[in-house]
This record gives C-alpha cells, structure tokens and sequence, in this order.
C-alpha cells in the first residue's frame, strides 16, 4: 500500500512536469498547425537558466522567474523570424524547428559545458513530508501543486477570456477568425511565447527533480510531450491534461515492476490511440481551413 | 451617377496553381441583394473568397467604397465593412452560441448590443439556445448563427456562400425569410445553387462560366428566361 502511494504521487509529479511542456505544444500544434520540434529548446534553456540564476542569486524562485521569461522570449523570437515565414508549408517548419533545436542544444553547450551540472532543491522544498504515515519527497509535492496551479490557470484563460475565445476558435479555423475581424498573428505570437515559457517553466522545475541539467534533455523529454498531444488530441487542453496524467502514472508504474519497458510502453499506448482513435482520445475531426 | 458600394473589375485569383477566376466583373449598390449564379467550379466561390483575401488577388481591382482592397489582409477587410457566412458556414464548435457571436464584436457598445438584440429576434433559436456549444446545434441552427453573426456589426456588405446546402427544405424556406428581412438592413451577395432561394432573395444577379462573369441582369427577368437558365445553370451543357 505505501509503494502504491508513494508510486502514485511519483506519477502525479511527473504528470505535472510532463503537462506543462505538452500544454503549449498541443495549443501550438493545435491552434497553429506548426509542428515545433524546438519546443524542447525551451525545456532546455529553462533549466540551463534556473540552475544559472539560482547559483548567481542563491534565489531559487528568482531561477524560475527568468526561467519563464527567457522561454518567452525565445518562444516570442522563433515565431516571429523563423515560423512566420513559413506558417503552412510543414515541411518547411519541420526543418526550420529542428535546426533551431540543434542549433540552440549547441549553444547552451557552448555556454554551459558538455557535462551536466547539478541542480539543486530550495531548502525550503529539500525535505520529506509524511502523509497517513509514509514519507514523500517534498519537492514532488510541490511540482503536483504547480501542475495543478497552471492547469487550473489555463483552464480560466482558455474558457472565461477572449483571448481564450480566440484560441478555442482558431483550433477549429484560423480563417473564420481573421474573417471576423481578428489579427489571430497577434494570438499566434501569444500561444506560442506561452507555450514556450510553460515548456521553460517545466524545465526549470525538472532539473531540481532528477538533481542535473544536461544537453541532451529537451531532445529526450520533448518526444514525450508529442505522445502525450498525440494521445490527449491535438489542441485539446483537456486531452492534454488527461495524456500527461495517464503517462505520467503508467510510466511510474512501468518503472517500477518492469522498468526496461519504461519506454516502450509510452510508444505502445501512442500506437493504439493512433489506431483506434487518431484524433487523440479527446481530440476531434472538426478542423477546417 | 450612383457608385457601387463593392466593385470588381477583371478580377483573377488561383487555388493552387489552377487559374479558378479569370476575370469577374460585377458591381453591388447599397441596399440591394446580388445573386452570383453558375454551375460548380464556375468560381463562385472563389469570388467570395477572392474579395475576403482568403486568396490572393492575381489581377483587376476590387474596391469597396473606392478604397482598394487588393493585398490587404482577411482580418483588415473584415474591419472595412464585409460580413462572411462561408460555404460550410464555420461557427466554432468549442464556443457557445454566446460566445460566438461575442467573438465577431468588433466594438462593445450600445449599437452593437442594438443589434445582437436584432439577430435573436430574427433567429428566436439562437436565444434558445444562447448557452449551448456550437457543437450541439442543429444544420438550420449553425446556419442560423453564421448569418446572425455577421447582424452583430455595422457591415457594408454581406456575403454569404450557399446558405441552402445541406438543409431540409422547410429550413431552406426560413432562411430565405431570414434574408429577405436582412435584406432590408443589409446589401447582400449571395452564391446559391437552390434557384428558389436565390430568386427569393435576389435583385440583380451575375451568372459566372468558366471563371468569367458571362451574364448579369434583374432576377425577375431571368426567372422567366428558361433559355439562359439551361445555359449556364443547369447540369451538363
């Protein structure tokens, strides 16, 4: 019963750190037909950030702030230079992203070192609560109540905004919305800073977790976010919430009775949805031009 | 000497690279309702999407009040004064009838409160309705919402892709009622294929062969010229 427990928050922790990448992933591949394979750039940078302003400042939460801001800013630059030129042509975004995934991988390389660094816990977070009489990892607690926290925020922004009412509309039909009347570029800019600074914000949070920041993390994690919009459905903020949790948890799990099928099994659960329902399980064929 | 409100002369777009219009002229006066005519793949369509920049302008002019509207994007001419029921008359799915009808306000005031009180006393469904998803409207209802929207603003000009499609003939039949009431408020393009509708509604219309405006008269006329309508509208040649 206490491994249960004990599994169950793991894998609601890593659901949370798993949502706050794939939430602006799903908006941006959903609302913007752009398929970013530089969204785990931000992941990355996220965390190079965190751990670098955390050592200069001793401020743990200062290392979050402009882990946030840098995603937002790298977000806000890549959609205006590198994809709004090719807004439509895939092929193009395709290449376009993953250059800028290889080319920013190198630079926080050049910046960082090739070796990982440590990332360290706030004290205030570096201890064990114990919960009907089994110790959890406080941090891991922490990260539930901030996944919590921003799917809760999204859900407000996305349902009682317009902002939200313009994001709701332009996953159906940027057209219609721009034969409203909308400028839905200007959107288009705000998803994706947003998107980019959940993914930093995720990073940021990750790193402390698994006690390293290392070059190769946004690459690694941002393959997990695509199965987690593949199976939640594109653009469905619900869906995506839903695929993080049912990851999340199955990979906890997995990792613990079988942990060699650790991987595999997130791919195996992305092919059934595709094949039973490739709209994602929340997901739904209304798309229009 | 009356000018137009919308004027297109020559006009020429693509789809791709297949040259869909290739030269439409026609003229819409305030007040009046313009019926384009023609048999699919005329380029009807396209026209509408031609003078919305959904598609890009190859070649001629298209003027709205004298200002040029060529190269100027979807978002802007919307703003000019063109209201837009597409072919599949998009209305968003994941927003409530409310919501879809707050999302095409351009500005909150007390007009344009005026006239969303209009368009739920035009569409008595829609106040039913208010609170449901887009989602969960009926054909007639979504079609219903797609005119409503474009009441919300103060547009010039209306233009509305085949209303008819898909529905059944009794809610064929309140549509038309629908236009001829907003007829009175609003000037109107419409494409239709359902002759009924279109002469229902319709003034002066256009017929389109080819890509090219090839006819244009009053529609009572043409209502009484068999000849020209097995010409150019009926199937097959």
């Amino acid at each position: 019963m206490d491994t249960f427990f004990i599994l169950l928050i793991n894998g609601l922790a890593d659901s949370a750190l798993i949502f706050l990448m794939a939430a602006g992933l799903s908006i941006i591949l959903g609302m913007m037909g752009i398929l970013n394979f530089a969204h785990g750039t931000m992941f990355l940078w996220g965390g190079y950030t965190s751990v670098w302003v955390f050592a200069q400042t001793g401020s743990f939460w200062l290392g979050l702030l402009a882990a946030v801001a840098v995603g937002g800013l790298m977000g806000l630059i890549f959609e205006r230079l590198f994809i709004r030129p090719v807004y439509g042509r895939v092929t193009a975004q395709i290449l376009i992203t993953l250059g800028l995934m290889i080319v920013f991988t190198d630079l926080a390389r050049l910046l960082w070192g090739a070796t990982a660094l440590p990332a360290l816990r706030p004290s205030l977070l570096d201890g064990m609560v114990v919960i009907l009489g089994i110790r959890i990892v406080e941090y891991r607690l922490f990260l539930i109540g901030v996944g919590l926290a921003v799917a809760v925020g999204i859900h407000l922004l996305i349902n009682r905004t317009r902002i939200g009412m313009v994001m709701r509309a332009g996953v159906q039909s940027p057209e219609m919305v721009r034969a409203l009347g909308i400028d839905i570029a200007k959107y288009f800019s705000f998803v994706f800073a947003g998107g980019a600074a959940l993914a930093a914000l995720g990073g940021a949070l990750y790193v402390p977790l698994v006690g390293s920041v290392w070059s190769g993390m946004g690459m690694d994690n941002q393959v997990l976010a695509f199965i987690v919009v593949v199976i939640g459905g594109m653009g469905s903020f619900v869906g995506t919430a839903m695929g993080s949790l049912f990851i999340g948890l199955t990979g906890a799990l997995v990792a613990w009775f079988f942990p060699p099928a650790a991987v595999v099994v997130n791919v195996l659960l992305m092919a059934l949805v595709l094949v039973f329902k490739p709209t994602g399980l929340f997901g739904w064929e209304g798309k229009s031009r | 000497m009356l000018r137009p409100v919308l004027n297109l002369e020559e006009v020429s777009s693509f789809i791709g690279p297949f040259h869909i219009v290739q030269g439409v002229s026609l003229a819409v006066y305030a007040g009046e309702a313009v019926v384009i005519l023609g048999r699919n793949g005329a380029g009807k369509t396209t026209t509408l999407r031609t003078i919305m920049g959904l598609l890009p302008l190859k070649g001629g002019k298209i003027e709205l009040g004298g200002t040029s509207l060529a190269g100027l994007p979807t978002h802007r001419i919307a703003r000019y004064g063109l209201g837009y029921v597409p072919e599949d008359c998009v209305v968003f799915n994941m927003l409530t009838v409310e919501e879809n009808l707050q999302l095409a306000m351009h500005v909150r005031d007390s007009e344009t409160r005026g006239r969303l009180a209009y368009a739920l006393d035009l569409f008595p469904d829609l106040k039913v309705a208010y609170r449901r998803f887009a989602a969960n409207l009926s054909g007639g209802q979504r079609q219903m919402l797609a005119i409503a929207r474009t009441l919300i603003n103060d547009n010039k000009i209306i233009l509305i892709d085949e209303p008819s499609k898909g529905l059944a003939p009794i809610i064929v039949d309140r549509v038309a009622e629908a236009l001829i009431e907003v007829k009175k408020r609003s000037t109107l393009i419409l494409v239709e294929q359902n002759f009924a509708l279109a002469c229902a509604v319709g003034d002066r219309y256009y017929i389109l062969d080819s890509g090219k405006s090839v006819k244009s008269g009053i529609v009572r006329e043409l209502e009484l010229d068999e000849e020209l309508q097995n010409k150019y509208l009926s199937v097959g040649a």
